[in-house]
């Protein structure tokens, strides 16, 4: 149960978020796009192992949508930010490397 | 402290209430209670609490549990419990118990009310925050329990501070992600039948907390040697403490084999309660401190570098001799005794650390993996933290050479009966990896989850490679700590609570009509109305004969309703629809088509333009809270500079459809203040109006291909309105309709539903509505409608079937092949599609169908073949609109 | 001494005995170092590419081969997966690649000559509403076009294969009929892998262990080799077969693929008396129960909603998930949740596999197999073996393959694949 902060509402439970996948991916112009441009912007997001900054919708409470940065392998939340807002340096990514290596075994 | 009786594999036995049974049962001389899972070797209790791997019982009386360790219940009047063998049994009876779950935020969560976790308490209180302290034990104490100790006067006064809530008999069960913490609380088991009925069993905790201490304390581990399994064999401070605290006086002569100073201090116990301590054998070649002079002033024998290799067993299999060997001189000796106390040193409970990846460090100095950790949120304390509390000196040693004969009775996790033969195997057979090595031999997976063995297995393959256990690694602990009842973890969203049902505010007619009901998503709709003694299928025939020749009323209240506003709210519903709003003159509706951007139809229905920059959208009913989201989300995240504001109004207004030739007559009765004839209002419109004073929005929609009026009002007054409707309906015979007939009716005008005659492949090109695309607007989806495959040939499109034998429904779902199509060289028979709608329509008076068929728009008139097995059913391709393709049932 | 006996007379209880397990085999698989230089190298070891190795060597001749695993062979979804084995999808592409698998599946244990547990004891998949029932039944059809066993089962023919399952129609989400394939069942996982580890090494298969795979040696756009944790190794052609894991190798390799990575948990219960002789799947209430040979419950959760390496998920999914079982299997509640872990599911957007080609020449990958990869074990490393040895797709894999996404020929199994995601 990951305790997410919502920029609007603060610290809340996973349960009351949806999750929007990789941040930052805009909607592009369709047409100026080859077919598999196209096809990367409807099916490819970036999935790394560590801090992605990702989009969160706290849908059960104040219905906003918001960007945060996610450690995918120790869970570790980083900063919020508000789309169209710039985007926060990644946290430091050997904040917790006893950890990391954990994950790997 | 009272005494009480219970049972025990139907035996009565007394007991102190709140005691062990474990502890009870050794009093009155059980030493063998159980029989182990393969290799039928008579077993008795070793520890203390939940690593207790042997004294597995059932309960009987009560909730009859299926698996808990002897050392664990606490006995009291009238409970009853049987011996297992490893293997439980789930009653048949139901489950009376109650259990809940609670969520709690605090400042800082102690887990284990020891001396470390006291002393923690203490300073996270004095620092001012807010603390929960729980403990797996009845009381506070830890190890000073079983030491028969008071807590320190200090101490005792922080379990009374104001700041702190104690709750024992809580396990912390899992340790998660940002401080979330799962403990399990038993309640009413210790109280027996004095439990009051209204409180719940188990109460699981939801914590989320600041900071987290794990001061959970350490279990000491056995050692390895041949038929070291026998009764009788415990460990040394489990013997001790039953002997010392629970007055167990069975034994009379005890060895105590040992690695660290603990053995010293549990032989001066036993010696102090009357057992004769024949000698202390001691791995290493000297030893010093307070235990150890102790135990020499007992006048204890103590031999270094000796250990035990060996017992033997006499009636029942229960220890009688010793085998004991100097490691340097490899000699053996022998000495009788009735109990074999051993210490082969603490092993921290490092469960909770690594459920969230933590990784345990091999400590030297302890002979232990611990957790030094110390950060702003997650604090370890205690044993597991390495603070062994003084002279432990403990050797890194887990048992002695033994040769194939002996290791094949020398066990290592006694509940699954491995042994030292079964690892040297695994490792033989090329296994490196402790994983591998605990998958070969199922070590460390019963119910007691390796908390004794998993430490010597480790220990036994440092000693067959010669490595360090810090090279070995741990194995992983995964929640929960100790087993959990499903009932308490599914707590009261049980039956009727699992999932929420949604209602209408008609819900309450419809049960009195005697509707039967389906699920859509948590909705309950009626499906059909019943008269007595009519089956669902003369049902359906009398709905769709009202609807198509009188007039019939159904309840729509379920459609989901977004109220959309905003200057751009116009714009905002032509990139959303695949066709154009902008141009919707306010008073209509239109029906409307959305895509993903994969160009795959996503949604349907009809909006209103009620002003200029005001919509009302309806969605399907299981698509309501999907489609609200998508909307939000390009709102948000792509056109934040739009201004639309959309609102879920779905429980907020009630729909009722009035369907059929004589709708308009039966509203005009009701409804005064609107011209409801055919050139006055026409088809797609809306008026607003009152009946009886109560505002309405009427509007000319259709689902059924019928003349049809939509009455939507406020949710609170539909009951209202829909009595007032049934109050002048019955010259009409008003028929009430549910969602079987409502298919029924838009199938048979070849309307679709997203969901039922879509799969999640179509485009809208696929369901014959080209004429719904634009092509002069950008709208989401449009350009995947260019991708190979979206525009190729051989797409299944949406047709319909008219079958041969006008009697017979086709079955949904069912496969449409060409005629006498064959099965192929794999034995498939190729198909062309299938069949997404089917019914017997009773306007046309016969079967007919939708569905989805290769290439289908180019063959109608084609006739094929739908294969059942043994029979086969032959139907036409033909248009999809069955019924009044003018449209002037419909606009008239 | 009053207590209702039920079914617990102790004496029945002192006779349950678990299933033994046959004995291991006394060798499995030599763990080597790497050769210099491999014709092809597998990588990731657990069912998936030790089955593509062992069909590489068995059915294509090639015996140079290495498989290279960063942690513990078959240490990652094939070790944390339900073991649920069936074939009965929706989509034709995707019966004839499940259906394959199951066809190897039967006779697989004769094959590698290894036992494990192998069991056809028949998935039931429920149906609990209108929808889902119209839904079920046009799997059953197609499955009956298909070649694939199925039946279709009324509440009461449900209840009679599991008679501790709950028919009343009075339950939150009531049975309302179910398919039914006879030849589904189970498999015991770990020995999948060790069958599978032993046979490819009788082949002459290394197998490498604890070796990371760190880079790819890539020239004019074709693989020569990979970079690992213990130097670099030389391969004619390279496999990638990692699971979870498969984006972070395509981004070394160059590009990228529609895959997220999240987890999925299950759980068992101690080992208890046999009362569950059928797999059952209901995908409505996100229950995946099995009994196991030696007698625990086995039960698969849903995924977690977010991307995710840490092999955990949250515990709400699992709360979740029981009470739905308690409304099916009522006799559960004195259940308990001894072991829940988490592993890691690459998911596609269509929720079926990609195996194939890649952009880059000599590099093939197999991946996206979502909840779906136990029960595909044999098939896909059979299709992936034909990809790498002729370096064109089977029959089979030719529709998953990654050009997919962009022609916009996808395979939607949603539906099929049970567990929302």
């Amino acid at each position: 149960m990951l305790n997410i902060p919502c920029p609007y509402c603060g610290l809340r439970n996973e349960t009351e978020f949806h999750y929007g996948a990789e941040a930052g991916v805009g909607y592009p112009d369709p047409n100026t796009l080859s077919d598999s441009e196209w096809a990367k912007y409807l099916h490819i997001r970036a999935n790394p192992k560590g801090w992605l900054p990702e989009r969160w919708v706290h849908f059960a409470g104040c219905g906003r949508w918001f960007n945060l940065w996610r450690n995918t392998v120790t869970h570790e939340i980083g900063p919020a930010y508000l789309p169209f807002t710039t985007q926060p340096k990644a946290p430091d990514p050997d904040s917790n490397r006893d950890r990391m290596e954990g994950a790997k075994a | 402290m009272s005494e009480i009786s219970f049972s025990f594999d139907d035996k009565l036995y007394k007991g102190i209430e709140g005691e062990p049974m474990a502890a009870a049962l050794l009093r009155s001389g059980l030493l063998s209670m159980t029989n182990s899972i393969y290799h039928d070797r008579p077993r008795g209790v070793i520890g203390l609490g939940v690593e207790e791997p042997n004294a597995i019982v059932q309960l009987v009386s009560g909730t009859k549990e299926s698996m808990l360790p002897a050392t664990v219940i606490e006995v009291v009047e009238g409970l009853a419990a049987c011996s297992l063998t490893g293997v439980g049994a789930l009653p048949q009876m139901p489950d009376e118990s109650r259990y809940d779950k609670t969520n709690c935020f605090v400042d800082t969560l102690v887990i284990g009310a020891g001396v470390a976790g006291l002393s923690a308490a203490e300073n996270e209180l004095r620092a001012g925050r807010e603390v929960l302290l729980i403990d797996d034990q009845s009381g506070p104490g830890g190890h000073l329990r079983h030491l028969g100790l008071e807590i320190p006067a200090s101490l005792f006064d922080v379990l009374h501070h104001k700041n702190l809530t104690y709750k024992s008999r809580c396990t912390a069960i899992g340790l998660y992600d940002q401080n979330y913490v799962v403990a399990i609380e038993r309640r009413t088991d210790h109280l027996g039948e004095a439990a009051p009925a209204s409180r719940a069993r188990i109460r699981v905790w939801h914590i989320r907390a600041d900071r987290v201490v794990l001061a959970p304390g350490a279990f000491q581990r056995p050692l390895i040697f041949a038929n070291n399994d026998r009764p009788g064999i415990m460990l040394s401070h489990a013997a001790a403490t039953y002997v010392a605290i629970h007055r167990v006086k069975i034994f009379r002569k005890a060895v105590v084999v040992t690695v660290d100073n603990q053995g010293y201090r549990d032989a001066v116990r036993l010696h102090r309660e009357g057992v004769a301590v024949q000698c202390i054998c001691d791995v290493r070649e000297e030893a010093g401190g307070p235990g150890v002079d102790a135990a020499k002033a007992a006048g204890i024998p103590i031999h270094f570098r000796t250990t035990c290799v060996d017992t033997t067993g006499g009636e029942e299999g229960v220890l009688k001799t010793v085998i004991l060997q100097n490691l340097d001189t490899k000699k053996n000796f022998q000495i009788d005794a009735d109990l074999l106390a051993v210490s082969g040193g603490w092993t921290p409970i490092v469960d909770l650390a690594t459920h969230i990846g933590i990784k345990p460090k091999w400590s030297e100095e302890n002979a232990a993996f611990v957790v030094k950790h110390s950060t702003e949120k997650l604090v370890t304390a205690g044993m597991l933290a390495g603070d062994f509390g003084g002279d432990d000196d403990p050797a890194i040693f887990f048992g002695p050479e033994l040769n194939k004969e002996q290791s094949l009775r020398a066990y290592i996790d006694l509940q699954r009966d491995t042994t030292l033969h079964d690892l040297r195997r695994a490792v033989g057979a090329g296994l490196s990896s402790i994983e591998h090595v605990k998958r070969y031999t199922t070590i460390g997976t019963a119910h007691d989850q390796g908390k004794t063995s998993g430490m010597l297995t480790i220990g036994a393959l440092c000693q067959l490679g010669n490595i360090s256990p810090g090279d070995v690694g741990t194995l992983s602990f995964r929640p929960p700590y100790v087993p959990v009842p499903f009932a308490a973890l599914a707590g009261r969203e049980r039956g009727l609570l699992t999932d929420p049902i949604r209602i209408t505010s008609l819900h309450q007619w419809h049960v009195e009509a005697g509707a039967v009901f389906e699920d859509v998503g948590q909705w309950k709709r009626p499906w059909y109305f019943p008269k007595p003694g009519e089956s669902m299928e003369e049902a359906v025939r009398r709905e769709c004969i009202a609807a198509r020749e009188g007039v019939a009323v159904m309840d729509a209240s379920t459609l989901g309703k977004i109220d959309i506003q905003g200057a751009d709210a116009a714009v905002f519903l032509d990139r959303i629809y695949t066709n154009m709003f902008s141009t919707l003159p306010e008073g209509q509706c239109r029906y409307g088509l959305m895509c993903k951007a994969d160009g795959i139809v996503f949604d349907d229905g009809v909006t209103t333009r009620l002003g200029k920059n005001h919509f009302l959208m309806t969605t399907t009913t299981g698509g309501a809270a999907r489609v609200l989201a998508w909307l939000e989300e390009w709102l948000q995240t792509e056109w934040p500079e739009l201004k639309v504001y959309c609102t879920s109004v779905t429980e907020h207004i009630s729909t009722i459809a009035l369907v059929g030739p004589k709708s308009r007559q039966l509203l005009g009765e009701l409804v005064t203040d609107i011209d409801l004839s055919k050139e006055a209002f026409p088809f797609m419109h809306t008026r607003m109006g009152t009946i009886d004073g109560i505002p309405v929005r009427i509007a000319r929609i259709s689902f059924s291909g019928e003349l049809a009026f939509e009455i939507n009002v406020e949710w609170s007054y539909a009951r209202y309105i829909w009595e007032r409707l049934w109050s002048l309906g019955i010259p009409y015979n008003l028929t009430a309709y549910g969602t079987e007939t409502m298919h029924v009716l838009r199938a048979e005008k070849g309307y679709i539903i997203v969901g039922q005659d879509t799969d999640g492949t179509q485009t809208p090109h696929d369901l014959n509505m080209s004429w719904i695309v634009s092509k002069k607007k950008e709208f989401i989806g449009k350009r995947s409608f260019q991708l190979p495959y979206l525009k190729s040939s051989g797409r299944a499109q949406l047709v319909g079937l008219l079958t041969a034998n006008y009697e017979e429904v086709i079955p949904e779902g069912a496969y449409i092949t060409i005629q006498n199509a064959g099965a192929d060289a794999q034995g498939k028979i190729p198909h062309i599609g299938f069949v997404t709608s089917s019914y017997f329509s009773p306007a046309l008076d016969r079967s007919f169908a939708l569905a989805l068929v290769a290439d289908g728009l180019g063959r109608m008139g084609e006739q094929i073949e739908i294969p059942l097995g043994k029979k086969s059913l032959r139907a036409t391709i033909c248009e999809s609109v069955f019924i009044d393709k003018e449209n002037i049932r419909r606009d008239s | 001494m009053t207590h209702t006996k039920d079914t617990l007379s102790p004496g029945a209880i002192g006779r349950r005995r678990a299933a033994t397990l046959p004995e291991q085999p006394p060798q499995l698989w030599k763990s080597v170092k790497p050769k210099k230089a491999y014709d092809v190298v597998i990588v990731g070891g657990g069912g998936h590419g030790l089955a593509t190795a062992y069909y590489l060597a068995k059915n294509h001749g090639l015996s140079n081969i290495a498989v290279i695993e960063k942690g513990w062979l078959a240490g990652g979804n094939t070790a944390r997966n339900t073991t649920i084995i069936r074939s009965n999808y929706l989509w034709d592409e995707s019966g004839a690649i499940y259906e394959h698998s199951l066809k190897l599946w039967e006779t697989l244990e004769e094959d590698l000559g290894y036992e494990m547990f192998f069991s056809q004891r028949g998935v039931l998949t429920l149906a609990h509403s209108v929808s889902d029932l119209r839904s079920k039944r046009r799997n059953f059809y197609a499955n009956a076009l298909n070649g694939i066993d199925s039946e279709w089962l009324t509440p009461e023919e449900v209840k009679k294969l599991v008679p501790i399952i709950n028919i009343s129609p009075d339950v939150r989400y009531p049975v309302l009929g179910a398919t039914y394939q006879p030849r589904g069942g189970i498999a015991k996982h770990d020995w999948v892998a060790w069958g599978y580890a032993k046979a490819a090494s009788d082949l002459g298969v290394d197998i490498i262990q604890g070796t990371e795979v760190t880079g790819f040696d890539i020239r004019n756009n074709k693989v020569e080799g990979v970079h690992t944790s213990q130097g670099s190794i030389a391969a004619g052609k390279v496999g990638l077969v990692a699971a979870g894991h498969s984006s972070i190798l395509a981004n070394l390799a160059g590009f990228s693929i529609p895959i997220q990575s999240r987890p999925l948990q299950a759980l068992v219960s101690p080992l208890l008396e046999q009362v569950l002789d059928t797999v059952v799947m209901s995908g409505a209430v996100h229950v995946y129960v099995s009994q196991a040979h030696k007698g625990e419950l086995v039960m698969g959760a849903g995924t977690d909603a977010f991307n995710s390496y840490a092999q955990r998920g949250g515990f709400h999914v699992i709360e979740h998930q029981l009470a739905s079982a308690l409304e099916l299997f009522p006799i559960f509640s004195r259940a308990q949740v001894l072991r829940t872990w988490g592993g890691i599911v690459d998911i596609a957007p269509d929720a079926s596999p990609i195996i194939g080609l890649t952009p880059v020449e000599n590099l093939f990958i197999n991946t996206g197999w979502g909840t779906g990869g136990f029960k595909a074990t044999p098939g896909s490393g059979w299709v992936m073996a034909h990809t790498i040895a002729n370096g064109t797709p089977h029959e089979l894999n030719k529709p998953f393959a990654l050009e997919r996404f962009v022609t916009g020929h996808l395979i939607d199994e949603h539906g099929a694949a049970g567990v929302a995601h």
